[in-house]
């Protein structure tokens, strides 16, 4: 009996885990995306749009991830919208990540040389062409780096969506803990799995950050 | 008419004025030699011809375009002025030809085959034609700025800008870069250099301008000036420089 | 169909949004002394400890990184009681933020002493200090002056996921909103107000640490 109710555990942990692992990579990826959006803002030079974006990223960096949540879950029902936990945590997760990302991106473009935006410019190319073809290629190889690391922080971040009760491995260890009252062992293999998702990218983002350093 | 008019040019960061009053005339195939100590201006002076600095007062006409005023057509006129820099700012995710076809491919709409073309002649004209495969960093710095130098000819400019292009290179690096600049002096390019090479100032140069803290100081043919300076200032630099 | 925000709704539980914030400002305030005095242990231990020791401290650093914080608190809060130690909700929170702060901060001050040049210790050395000595006056010195503005962001961001603490029903910000809403029933207005009071004392807390920092930390 002992053993079938840890593996039952074990069981319903993982397929819960399958959640957490589908809404890191959607959140990533759009929040890659709107940060990229925001990333041409940010250094575009026109004062009203990197203003806009300045305090955008102010507003998501500097408020909790969870008050984000909370506000996206009771906000969006203001616009008579049908709500659901995973749209909340969705939108959350995606404005939450653009606007580290974009700051992480921000720091990699500016860690280029400035000859670089003046021999492009000299070559009468446009701020658009500069980033697409001067800089960005250059900036993206620093990038990935702090990127990859930067992914663990979003993964990490889905746990927050089980307060609003998306169901992902933290909710599902609740959930289990309540049926089962062993927490010591439910939160302890909830840990775990959030581990094994965690430390390889974690070491894939120290090792590629090591051969960076090392081809400078 | 002259294909580059600076009248009057005033420049100031903040409370430091750095130009004060500049005025120079560049006619085509003039190659200009702009010398003087640190500080005096030169660089910046350069950086306002093709736009890369800004201006309080003054004037600049190149090739027919206002440069400096609101309604400046900044591409179009980096299409007319070109600029080679001091630490050659080559794009090292691109190879040297890489480096040569990307402003003609983006900016003028060349094919690919043109652009290629386009870049062979260059590179070849600046004794470079087995390295177009290179890399930035798999060339010495004295062919780095001969690839910079044809990158910035690759758009075919009337007035090519040479700001210190040989002060980051090694001694024995220097003369290829120079012979480049004065093969192309030859050609008819009109040049303007900020350069502390004064030998090359002598015998390339048709005019040399000696800057000393934001004013020109002294300015005509290079053998004249040195044979005969006017100003104490230009006595005294040409004998700090012995 | 404009919803129309209330605001004023809000202005009879000023005082229950001040208890929070109180509580939040304290937490964040003994657990980030507290955390950063066991990162410096930790990256002590690290750099200058036996091989056995650094390897727990390097396990301690990776699973508290690699691991939510809410799990963490959960963990302390649930599921020590199984094992015998019971908590009340002030103190699992504030165990949950020091350990969480504490191994962020080994990292980040183990980076700041491992650049310190080792002539530095040398000299120290030479100097007949004792090697407590040497760590304490020169290479701890030298090593949070560089690593400051990022040891002062993970304060923040730490500060920041305090707001967590209010699922195991510690009395902090997030809690009083959490009581406000669901008593006037308008919740986008109360976790707004909420938000920008975490934000302004993000900033706040972000001027003062640059502060201490320039005053006390940086080395000229």
């Amino acid at each position: 009996m002992y053993e079938f109710s840890v593996w039952l555990i074990v069981v319903n942990l993982l397929k819960a885990a399958e959640w957490t692992v589908i809404l890191s990579l959607i959140a990533f990826v759009s929040g890659g995306a709107v940060g990229l959006i925001l990333l041409f803002a940010r250094t575009s030079h026109v004062p009203w749009l990197e203003g806009v974006t300045k305090v955008y990223i102010e507003f998501f960096q500097g408020t909790p991830l969870l008050m984000q949540l909370f506000l996206f879950f009771f906000g969006v029902a203001l616009f008579g919208l049908e709500v659901s936990p995973w749209l909340a945590a969705w939108l959350a997760l995606t404005f939450w990540t653009s606007a580290f990302l974009t700051e992480i991106w921000r720091g990699c473009v500016e860690s280029l040389p400035k000859g670089q935006w003046e021999a492009s410019s000299s070559l009468a190319m446009s701020y658009i062409e500069q980033m697409r073809y001067v800089i960005l290629p250059q900036a993206l190889r620093i990038a990935i780096p702090p990127t990859v690391g930067f992914s663990v922080q979003v993964i990490k971040g889905t746990a927050l969506a089980s307060i609003i009760g998306f169901v992902e491995v933290t909710k599902a260890g609740t959930m289990l803990n309540n049926a089962t009252f062993r927490p010591f062992l439910v939160y302890s293999l909830v840990a775990a799995i959030y581990f094994c998702l965690c430390y390889p990218l974690s070491w894939y983002a120290k090792k590629l950050e090591r051969r960076l350093n090392v081809a400078r | 008419m002259s294909l580059v008019s600076i009248r009057d040019l005033k420049k100031s960061y903040g409370p430091l004025d750095v130009l004060k009053g500049v005025s120079i005339e560049v006619a085509k195939g003039d190659v200009v030699a702009i010398i003087g100590r640190s500080g005096s201006g030169k660089s910046t002076l350069l950086r306002c011809i093709n736009g890369l600095e800004d201006y309080q007062s003054g004037a600049i006409i190149a090739d027919g375009i206002e440069v400096g005023s609101f309604k400046t057509n900044l591409r179009e006129l980096r299409k007319h002025v070109g600029m080679v820099f001091q630490q050659f700012n080559l794009f090292p995710h691109l190879t040297a030809a890489g480096n040569v076809m990307l402003a003609p491919t983006v900016v003028n709409g060349a094919s690919k085959a043109e652009a290629g073309a386009l870049a062979d002649e260059m590179l070849a004209k600046v004794g470079l034609s087995d390295k177009n495969d290179s890399y930035p960093s798999q060339l010495s710095g004295g062919q780095q700025q001969r690839v910079a130098i044809a990158r910035a000819l690759a758009m075919r400019p009337k007035v090519l800008l040479c700001d210190e292009i040989t002060s980051a290179l090694d001694p024995e690096l220097v003369n290829e870069v120079l012979r480049v600049v004065e093969q192309l002096a030859k050609e008819g390019m009109t040049l303007i250099l900020v350069t502390h090479e004064m030998r090359f100032a002598r015998d390339v140069g048709t005019k040399l301008v000696f800057m000393h803290y934001g004013r020109v100081h002294e300015e005509g043919p290079p053998k004249q000036l040195f044979a005969a300076p006017k100003t104490p200032e230009f006595t005294q630099f040409i004998s700090s420089i012995g | 169909m404009i919803y129309k925000l209330q605001f004023d709704s809000l202005l009879p539980y000023w005082t229950v949004l001040l208890q929070g914030l109180l509580f939040t400002i304290i937490l964040t305030t003994v657990s980030t002394a507290a955390g950063i005095a066991v990162g410096t242990a930790g990256a002590s231990a690290r750099v200058f400890g036996p091989r056995w020791l650094g390897r727990i401290v390097v396990g301690y650093v990776e699973i508290i990184r690699n691991t939510p914080f809410i799990v963490q608190l959960f963990f302390i809060y649930f599921g020590l009681p199984a094992a015998g130690i019971k908590l009340s909700e002030s103190v699992a929170a504030f165990l949950a933020m020091v350990i969480n702060l504490g191994a962020y901060s080994t990292e980040i001050i183990r980076a700041g002493i491992e650049a310190v040049p080792k002539g530095h210790l040398e000299a120290g050395s030479s100097l007949a200090m004792s090697r407590v000595e040497v760590l304490r006056y020169i290479v701890l010195r030298q090593a949070f002056a560089k690593v400051w503005p990022a040891l002062s962001s993970q304060i923040i961001i730490v500060m920041l996921g305090s707001s967590v603490v209010s699922q195991i029903s510690a009395q902090d910000l997030t809690y009083a909103a959490n009581f406000i809403q669901s008593r006037n029933f308008r919740a986008f207005e109360v976790y707004l107000v909420a938000a920008l009071i975490y934000l302004s004392l993000a900033i706040a807390v972000r001027a003062l640490l640059r502060a201490i920092g320039h005053r006390f930390v940086s080395v000229r």
